[in-house]
């Protein structure tokens, strides 16, 4: 699906980039996998080997993961994947960040990633605590554009959600929103990070339009592996616009 | 059934008169006023003034209602479906415009019916917007429901799949055997939520031999038992998670047929033949000039309708002969010596779906094509979708592929790393006009292109080639 780059810059020993998809079939409603594509694909643009692994209910983590992405399920599968990351599979994925490893959580995975969420009329869903926070089922959805500033600039992205996370002490935040809810429509944060993993609540897909924070990822898989990492610039023009329009409505339609 | 529907008809009901005369006259004021074809205010006005006129509306009908539903194909599906009831000689009363939230279908009853709340038709047919759907049977008590399918749509507006199907659910608990069930019994969702109704269930579906799909698409939802949870398999899979199913782990499968589809030929974008085979009886060939496989589905669905409410297959026949796609789905228009053919896309399965039909033929995109995407409420707020559409079918061919829209530039970049080459994408303006005619500049005259837009801006692209004297305006039709 994913096999065609456009640039191909040869080296003698092409590096290897391994992406993990978490749970990639049962957690993708959102458009979410273009977040996979495009990790994958500024990868392979710059000639280094990508590989994409799906890690389903009941599978390992493999151990040499550089890059992981989490999206978000509808509720049936939320309590299935809530489930299956207790225990040995929760504590590998938490050695892995602790070790460098790079991580892209999205809505539900995001959620999953705190101490628990907790559900308006069932027990709470444990999280792995990965982040100091934990989730609420709130009693408003929270649709539409949102434009956060952060320290990879400006992001910008869709939510649609109605948990609330709030941030404990140990986390920070991905960044400040301009435009929208973010994390609880009220502290005025959105998303967290926790070494090189980040959770948030942008869909859209969040990474095609985003670059920055794409090859920062990359970078941050690549220095794990290879202990540095120097990617080399490509054509942006179509990310940048996309980039700029996306930010151009999401004010207009505030 | 005649005679207590006169007489029905003929006790005066004030309120109802009263309502029927104030939202008819907002019609008049709209279209006086040019606004467009007032297909949804004289609704509002109406169901203010008589909460029950739908209810009545619908009750005076001879022949009963059906009801349309499924989120793709419900327009072109129930246009099918009253077409074949006008062939049949029936007078129809039908939301023809795809206005299908509650108002707008009060607002076509409206139109017809007389002052004295005569329904003005004896045959209803009532396409139903998803989340509009609890509320139109519970008003109208349908003699037919067709479930057609559910895809994943504009999640910001929808909800999630599951959201949907529980209200859809609820209802259908509610009907008792006065109301035929017509389900696609390839859409295990749709089966699921119709299991152990009171309501009479039939099935159709396709037994297909050459038109499969090697794997579920990015875009497929219902992969999972609804009963055990465990992941469904396919004996054969047509049409994002449609087909031929059932679940390895508790054994449940993909019902009886009671028409079952096959040996489809698909011509292009140009028409589409096949067979469909009553449960015991002999297969009858039918030809339709919409295209694509999923029309194949539509069409099927319009003949179970049919069958059961018992027309005959020659009717059929004649209305297929006869039939012309809604506005916008698929049309071809020919505007500054160009062929342009423009196909609504507005959510992944019908996108993977359009592009399946304009790859098929050559196993790549041959001709030209504009897609335009805008981000207003009728299309999704969230252009997310676009990153479940497989456009890496695009990647190979020659075909050119132009952006516009107010998020032209996302399709773009779409295109970008779905593995399209750089030199192949083409961002015109994002305004739709001037999109278009860049798009136009760079077909050949005398050539054809394809123009893929979302909902508002097929909307806006229509009325300017219709401005401009190349298509009629669809409130007309």
């Amino acid at each position: 699906m994913i096999e065609k780059g456009h640039v191909s810059v040869t080296t003698e020993t092409p590096q290897r980039l391994v992406i993990g998809w978490l749970y990639g079939t049962k957690m993708n409603i959102y458009g979410d996998r273009g977040n996979v594509l495009a990790i994958a694909q500024r990868a392979r643009w710059r000639g280094i080997d990508a590989e994409i692994r799906e890690i389903g209910l009941g599978e390992p983590i493999p151990d040499d993961i550089d890059v992981f992405f989490w999206g978000g399920g509808q509720d049936q599968e939320q309590v299935a994947v809530s489930r299956d990351i207790q225990g040995a599979k929760g504590e590998q994925l938490r050695a892995a960040i602790e070790d460098g490893a790079a991580m892209l959580a999205v809505c539900g995975g995001y959620q999953l990633l705190g101490h628990e969420y907790r559900p308006h009329d069932a027990d709470p869903l444990p999280g792995i605590g990965l982040f100091d926070a934990y989730s609420t089922a709130g009693q408003a959805r929270f649709i539409g554009n949102v434009v956060v500033n952060s320290r990879w600039g400006t992001l910008v992205g869709f939510e649609n959600h109605s948990g609330l996370t709030f941030l404990g002490e140990d986390v920070e935040p991905l960044g400040r929103v301009e435009v929208g809810a973010g994390n609880n429509g009220t502290d005025g944060t959105e998303g967290a990070v926790y070494r090189n993993a980040i959770g948030c609540y942008l869909h859209g897909a969040l990474l095609p339009k985003n670059p920055a924070l794409t090859d920062w990822l990359i970078e941050a898989g690549l220095t794990r592996r290879y202990g540095a990492a120097a990617l080399a610039p490509i054509d942006d023009r179509l990310e940048q616009q996309a980039h700029e329009t996306a930010i151009r409505r999401a004010r207009a339609t505030r | 059934m005649v005679e207590t529907d006169t007489r029905r008809a003929r006790r005066l009901d004030p309120r109802l008169t009263v309502a029927l005369a104030a939202s008819k006259l907002t019609a008049m004021g709209i279209r006086r006023l040019g606004r467009g074809g007032g297909t949804s205010a004289p609704g509002l006005v109406a169901d203010r003034l008589d909460g029950a006129m739908l209810t009545k509306l619908t009750g005076r009908l001879e022949h009963g209602a059906v009801v349309v539903a499924g989120t793709n194909g419900k327009t072109t599906t129930s246009r099918m479906i009253a077409d074949i009831f006008e062939a049949a000689g029936y007078a129809v009363v039908h939301n023809r415009s795809g206005s299908n939230l509650v108002r707008g279908v009060v607002s076509a009853f409206v139109t017809r019916a007389s002052l004295t709340g005569a329904p003005g038709g004896e045959i209803g047919v009532i396409e139903a917007d998803e989340a509009a759907l609890p509320e139109l049977v519970r008003r109208t008590h349908p003699r037919v429901l067709l479930l057609n399918n559910l895809f994943r749509d504009q999640l910001d507006r929808y909800g999630e799949l599951d959201t949907i199907a529980r209200t859809w659910r609820a209802v259908l608990t509610e009907l008792d055997e006065r109301t035929t069930v017509i389900v696609n019994g390839d859409d295990p969702t749709l089966v699921a939520i119709t299991d152990d109704i009171r309501a009479k269930r039939v099935c159709f579906g396709m037994n297909e031999a050459r038109h499969r799909l090697d794997a579920l698409p990015h875009a497929a939802d219902a992969a999972v038992c609804r009963v055990c949870g465990a992941d469904l398999a396919y004996h054969a899979l047509y049409v994002s998670h449609l087909g031929d199913w059932y679940c390895p782990n508790c054994g449940r499968a993909r019902p009886e047929l009671a028409y079952a589809g096959g040996n489809i030929q698909l011509h292009g974008v140009e028409s589409l033949a096949m067979d469909i085979t009553p449960c015991g009886e002999a297969a009858r060939p039918i030809a339709i000039g919409i295209p694509g496989l999923y029309n194949a589905y539509n069409a099927l669905a319009a003949v179970a309708v049919a069958r059961e409410v018992g027309i005959g297959w020659d009717v059929i026949a004649r209305a297929f002969a006869a039939f012309r796609s809604a506005f916008g789905r698929i049309e071809r228009v020919t505007y500054q010596g160009r062929q342009l053919t423009l196909a609504l896309v507005k959510n992944p399965v019908g996108f993977n779906e359009v592009l399946r039909m304009l790859t098929a033929e050559t196993g790549g995109l041959a001709l030209p094509t504009l897609i335009a995407i805008n981000d207003l409420d009728a299309d999704g707020r969230d252009v997310s979708w676009l990153w479940d559409v497989d456009f890496e079918l695009l990647a190979t061919g020659d075909g050119d592929l132009h952006t516009t829209g107010l998020r032209g530039p996302d399709m773009a970049n779409r295109l970008k790393y779905a593995g399209v080459a750089l030199e192949r994408i083409h961002p015109a303006p994002d305004d739709l006009t001037a999109g278009l005619d860049a798009f136009v500049a760079a077909v050949p005259e005398g050539g054809a292109g394809y123009i893929l837009p979302s909902y508002t801006a097929m909307l806006r692209i229509r009325k300017t080639l219709a401005d401009r004297g190349a298509v009629d305006a669809f409130w007309q039709q």
